[in-house]
């Protein structure tokens, strides 16, 4: 038995943004009223009851937000901010205990990684090893949360109204990387990956080393970029490309291929809309008026690293 | 090949500037449909794989209200007041810091923080306190090139340190997919093989962050 699971966090958030949704219906003055509240009651559906709904029901109430974001019913509301005066003031007045609750969350998540795992009793659990890290962040926050109240002396109510401003704000795309994820398991399902390690793998001179690496190199940042996903694309271009050609055809070493496969992997992942949690939440996070501002700060690296990882593998894969 | 028609979608899609959900929902339904599933079958998959990606949207929705109620007392603004009082700070060292301690301790498994819990509220307000501190008021493509970088030291830091002392995640991925087909590779020779590229990154990194001190500086010079 396991006392703390993922799903009791899942439900807490799903709660939560249920309440906002509650807290849209009732608004006058939001621009899209009827819109945004159906399209965050549906998406607090899914995070409550998820588990225990058919899939097929939770793939139309999917369907529906999608639909709802395509016409433009879902929009930020038009609360105003606090005046920046009146916040610069108050930062005076408290100071650095402002810091605490945010500086604890990263210390509560590490020691509560480190540590929640090992407590258990008997049969009981206190949390499931693979979700420690995510369980140790979920108690963090409430924790964070609970400093942050106690510090600004504010009502539940403000925190709850100021993150449902920010949550508004970043809209329909806060589930795109959950869109983006169940689109990758499409296409694994229907095999799109044996495709394009078969177009790779045939179209080129491969019997060549060097081309062999590049190859599969710039299949794995290609192939990440269309998946959105790294551990996606691996699988895919290592037993397409990698081992038949890297490995079996030239006798490269398996353990640098790998690596350096899904490092090159990763410089996909800065460069693609697709890893939307990494790239495109961040930017709306911020405000930035550019939704390509990060992808476009990130690609000299991503290049840079890239050409750096291929030349390391050419010169190292056939020696070890 | 026809399998390959969600990726054509997509590209389409994104070049039509299309909402990207419905785009991404498209691309599925049309791989589905080539592969012979129906469409039940395809919404089905669809709520599956939505709810089994639930914790990817968690760190957001449970980080927000802290981050929001402790902004709207002030907290960016204590954070940038802290870091102008130190004189050797710019933009391009708070992130380096930042993308070395991010790196540094995702080495042995750890993750300190994401874009919602440490770049929204702590980084980039450090990095843009640093600038306003070094070269005044700032001008609105300088302040989004500040946060854009600040999110880039996160993703940065968090990918390319991943797993090298202690094994976590994507090395027991290479190395369960080598057990799978029977090849042999040791989980430590994995790891070890990804550390000149994630010390090779934060000689990118150092690289990227000085470029932009460098272009905020002359930026601020044209303007006075």
């Amino acid at each position: 038995m396991t006392l703390l699971t993922l799903e009791f966090f899942l439900v807490i958030a799903g709660l939560y943004v249920a309440a906002m949704a509650v807290q849209v219906a009732v608004d006058r003055t939001h621009p899209k009223r009827l819109g945004s509240s159906v399209f965050w009651a549906l998406l607090a559906l899914v995070f409550v009851a998820g588990k225990h709904l058919p899939p097929v029901v939770v793939g139309y109430a999917v369907l529906a937000m999608a639909v709802l974001a395509g016409v433009r019913q879902v929009a930020a509301p038009r609360r105003e901010e606090r005046p920046a005066e009146e916040r610069a003031a108050e930062a005076e007045q408290l100071g650095n205990r402002l810091l605490w609750p945010v500086v604890a969350i990263p210390v509560l998540v590490v020691l509560g990684g480190i540590v929640l795992e090992r407590v258990r009793l008997g049969d009981v659990r206190l949390v499931e090893p693979r979700h420690a890290t995510q369980v140790a962040l979920g108690l963090a926050c409430l924790v964070g949360l609970g400093l942050g109240l106690r510090v600004t002396q504010a009502r539940p109510g403000v925190a709850l109204g100021e993150g449902g401003r920010l949550l508004e704000a970043i809209g329909w795309a806060l589930v795109l990387p959950q869109m983006l994820a169940s689109l990758g398991g499409i296409f694994a399902r229907a095999g799109v990956g044996e495709v394009v390690a078969g177009i790779a793998g045939s179209s080129l001179p491969t019997h060549l080393p060097l081309v062999a690496v590049v190859a599969y190199c710039a299949g794995m940042a290609l192939f990440t970029m269309v998946m959105g996903n790294a551990f996606a694309a691996f699988p895919v271009m290592t037993l397409g490309v990698g081992l038949p050609f890297i490995v079996n055809q030239h006798g490269g070493n398996p353990a640098i291929m790998g690596a350096l496969g899904m490092l090159s992997g990763y410089c996909g992942t800065l460069l693609t809309p697709m890893a939307a949690n990494f790239n495109l939440v961040p930017a709306i996070l911020l405000e930035l008026e550019d939704r390509n501002a990060v992808i476009k700060a990130q690609a000299p690296m991503a290049a840079a690293i890239w050409v750096f990882n291929v030349a390391l593998m050419y010169a190292c894969v056939y020696r070890f | 090949m026809i399998k390959l028609v969600g990726i054509l979608v997509v590209a389409v899609g994104f070049a039509c500037r299309l909402n990207t959900l419905l785009v991404v929902l498209a691309a599925g339904i049309a791989t589905g449909l080539v592969a012979g599933m129906s469409f039940n079958e395809i919404m089905a998959l669809f709520g599956q794989f939505f709810v089994d990606n639930r914790f990817m949207t968690l760190p957001v929705v449970l980080m927000l209200p802290v981050v929001g109620l402790l902004e709207r007392h002030g907290m960016k603004e204590r954070v940038a007041k802290l870091i102008q009082s130190s004189r050797a700070a710019t933009s391009g060292r708070v992130l380096l810091l930042y993308h070395a301690l991010r790196g540094g301790t995702s080495t042995v498994g750890l993750n300190i923080g994401n874009h919602a819990s440490m770049v929204r509220p702590i980084v980039a307000p450090m990095a843009e306190g640093a600038a306003l501190a070094k070269h005044g008021p700032l001008a609105p493509a300088e302040v989004a090139s500040i946060r854009a970088h600040a999110a880039a030291s996160e993703n940065l830091g968090n990918f390319f340190a991943d797993d090298i002392i202690v094994a976590v995640g994507p090395v027991l991925l290479i190395k369960g997919l080598y057990d799978s087909v029977g090849v042999a590779a040791s989980v430590w020779s994995i790891a070890l093989w990804g550390a000149p590229t994630a010390v090779f990154v934060l000689g990118v990194g150092w690289w990227r962050y000085r470029v932009l001190d460098r272009r905020l500086a002359a930026a601020s010079g044209k303007t006075r």
